[in-house]
């Protein structure tokens, strides 16, 4: 590392409290940022090549394994590929479980994140753990709210991590109207820990930046929900498609500079999807305490702040934790807890949202209901090009900065991404071919 | 052992494993007031100590970088504990093993020859001693206490060797198999999930991988007369554990 701030290279070997491994090179030339490469030395895995071949009904737990961190949304978009394929719809109930499922992933993740890995940067430590010392109610609050996410996905799910009670055609059994209740009374007091965790959140010193020019805000968009289940998607340069159309607007390419998969929109130009574009898209969909809070704490559609993203989280914290409750308190036990399913040919898309963003699974099912072949987009591939040029961008405007303070923020910018290194099973080793 | 300073290491794998340490949520101060984490990536904490007194270990050796890394690892390390089915047994990225590597390759990535991967996913102790493993696809959150917890005291770590059938009977859960038909690997699967499965009336997948002894010719054959279908059962033997319950190639 140089103090000649007309040539800096510096290299944060290996970003922490994100998902996932990965590093960060960033070159500066000339007083101008030349290259900012966010390096990935996560492994391929090989999900969709190994799927080939595999029955119909096991993408709900093999995909899960794609990550450890949001499995339900995996769950969630490879049952509504599948159901799609094979023309199957699930009863209203089971739709609402499922819902009240994704709610429960939603509150852990984002909890996860605000508390552990995100909140330590705005308020000056190095780790959940160790801002604990002096924030214990708040990280013990964090913690509990958490713990109660999960416990909404091992009520519905049967486990927090890999849960094993989603099928396609919708569960294995469903739960009694005793553990709802139970639920429901918890919900009603994380409802309440949740808003305080917004109002707490709003208040971090909150750098003053924006997304670079031009980068389009991508989300679902549902008739009469703040979207986790679908069903359009839509964006700030005014797309509204279906399912069905995504890969004709969207494409990964690997590119020549770097051996990671890059999201882009066909249209040109690179695009956010998460908490920031969801909010952006449907803010007007919020359950309502959620966009009372919204309001309070002066969060508007026109937000592009990405350091923001933290209270986004928070908001949708509150929203999940509002609809998580309406459902547990409106639980009568479905007549059935899967409806019949049947192998025939076929190929089906679906999507949903993840914590961090759109998540597309497509299959092709053959007649003997084997997966002929298996299409997966991540949320973090797909965010990986805004994250590198959102860098640019601040770096750009931050270069008065000694080494430290920059890597500081480069790596805080990074974490309002929330990225999953491990769901993107593209990401690979990075190569800078500059000197 | 007073305040052991602890690594958290990641290989191939989907991040559960060690999601789970931050999933004890009840206990997590606790945990870290008792063990002293230097380095744990996802936490936060990246200090490179020369040596550290424990080691938890997830994911799979799956590059020539990792395979060298996970001596690397080995050296600085008093104990290693190997976490979850990834770390254990290759994890489901081990159906490479039956398959061809380069073929998977070609049929993501438009450029293959950027790719740098070994033709095998294996278990860490195909490489390095491991001291104590810890099963399942993810990690059973109160077995890892257990761990921590007699690691600390220095005594045995808990080890269980029956199968997923014992704590059905525990639980009370009906046998599936018996009463119902169901295909179910609990009789040859390792305990440790508390029968979960079984409990929400959804047969055992093997999560935990095999258990000590376990007779997998004798379940195939009772599954069969209860007209399972042999492809199923064989698919759902080669995932998460496809390397311990050794079937042979994939379906």
């Amino acid at each position: 590392m140089t103090h000649d701030h007309r040539a800096r290279r510096f290299n944060v070997e290996a970003l922490t409290r994100v998902e996932g491994e990965g590093g960060l090179i960033v070159e500066v030339r000339d007083g101008e940022v030349a290259d900012v490469h966010l390096r990935i030395f996560e492994p391929p895995r090989f999900f969709e090549a190994f799927l080939r071949g595999r029955a119909y009904s096991e993408p709900p737990d093999i995909t899960a394994r794609i990550c450890g961190i949001c499995p339900v949304a995996y769950q969630m978009s490879a049952c509504q590929a599948i159901e799609s394929a094979l023309g199957v719809e699930v009863d209203a109930p089971l739709r609402d479980l499922r819902h009240l499922l994704y709610c429960g992933e939603w509150i852990e993740s984002h909890t996860l994140h605000i508390h552990l890995l995100h909140a330590p940067d705005f308020l000056g430590y190095p780790s959940g753990i160790a801002m604990a010392a002096e924030h214990r109610f708040e990280v013990e609050r964090g913690l509990q709210l958490k713990k109660l996410g999960n416990r909404i996905v091992e009520v519905v799910g049967g486990r927090a991590v890999h849960p094993v009670n989603v099928k396609i055609g919708g569960f294995y059994s469903t739960p009694t109207t005793a553990t709802m209740a139970a639920l429901a009374e918890e919900l009603r007091a994380g409802l309440d820990a949740a808003s305080e965790i917004a109002r707490w959140v709003a208040t971090f010193p909150m750098p003053d930046h924006e997304l670079p020019d031009g980068t389009a805000l991508v989300s679902l968009r549902h008739p009469t929900e703040y979207p986790m289940l679908g069903e359009r998607l839509v964006s700030t340069t005014g797309l509204d498609i279906g399912v069905e159309e995504y890969l004709d607007h969207f494409a990964e390419v690997q590119v020549e500079h770097s051996t990671a998969l890059h999201g882009q929109m066909l249209a040109g130009g690179d695009y956010l999807v998460g908490p920031l574009a969801r909010f952006a898209l449907n803010a007007d969909l919020l359950a309502p305490r959620a966009a009372g809070l919204a309001a309070e704490l002066g969060l508007t559609s026109a937000e592009r702040n990405p350091f923001r993203s933290i209270v986004v989280r928070a908001i949708e914290t509150v929203h999940a934790c509002e609809v998580a409750l309406s459902i547990a308190e409106r639980y009568l036990v479905p007549t059935r807890a899967a409806v019949p399913v049947e192998a025939r040919e076929g190929i089906g898309c679906g999507w949903t949202e993840a914590p961090r963003g759109l998540l597309f699974h497509r299959y092709e099912i053959d007649a003997n209901g084997l997966i002929a072949d298996a299409r997966i987009v991540p949320p973090t591939s797909q965010n990986q090009p805004v994250i590198e040029h959102d860098l640019i961008h601040l770096i750009g405007n931050s270069l008065h900065l000694d080494d430290a303070a920059l890597e500081h923020i480069c790596e805080q910018a990074v974490r309002n991404y929330d990225p999953c290194i491990s769901c993107a099973t593209h990401f690979l080793d990075l190569r800078v071919l500059r000197s | 052992m007073t305040r052991p300073t602890v690594a958290v290491w990641k290989f191939a794998s989907c991040d559960g494993c060690q999601l789970t340490i931050l999933d004890c949520e009840d206990e997590l101060l606790a945990i870290a007031a008792a063990l002293d984490f230097r380095m744990f990536l996802e936490a936060g904490p990246e200090e490179m100590l020369d040596h550290f007194d424990i080691s938890l270990v997830e994911g799979s050796i799956t590059t020539n970088h990792d395979a060298e890394r996970i001596r690397e690892v080995r050296e600085r390390s008093g104990i290693v504990v190997t976490i979850g089915a990834c770390a254990t047994a290759g994890g489901i990225q081990a159906l490479r093993n039956y398959a061809d590597v380069e073929e998977y390759t070609r049929h993501i990535y438009a450029r293959p020859d950027w790719i740098d991967t070994l033709a095998t996913s294996t278990p860490i102790a195909h490489h390095i001693k491991v001291d104590h493993e810890l099963h399942g696809c993810p990690i059973n959150k109160e077995q890892l206490i257990a761990t921590i917890t007699a690691l600390l005291a220095g005594r045995r770590t808990p080890v269980t060797s029956h199968s997923v059938c014992v704590e059905c009977k525990q639980r009370g859960t009906p046998c599936l198999l018996v009463s119902e038909g169901t295909a179910c690997l609990g009789p040859v699967t390792h305990a440790g999930c508390g029968a979960l499965c079984p409990s929400i009336n959804r047969g055992c997948f093997g999560c935990f991988g095999p258990s000590e002894s376990a007779n997998l010719p004798g379940l195939l054959e009772v599954l069969r007369v209860a007209g399972n279908d042999e492809h199923e059962v064989l698919a759902s033997l080669r995932t998460f554990n496809v390397t311990k319950f050794d079937t042979g190639a994939t379906p």
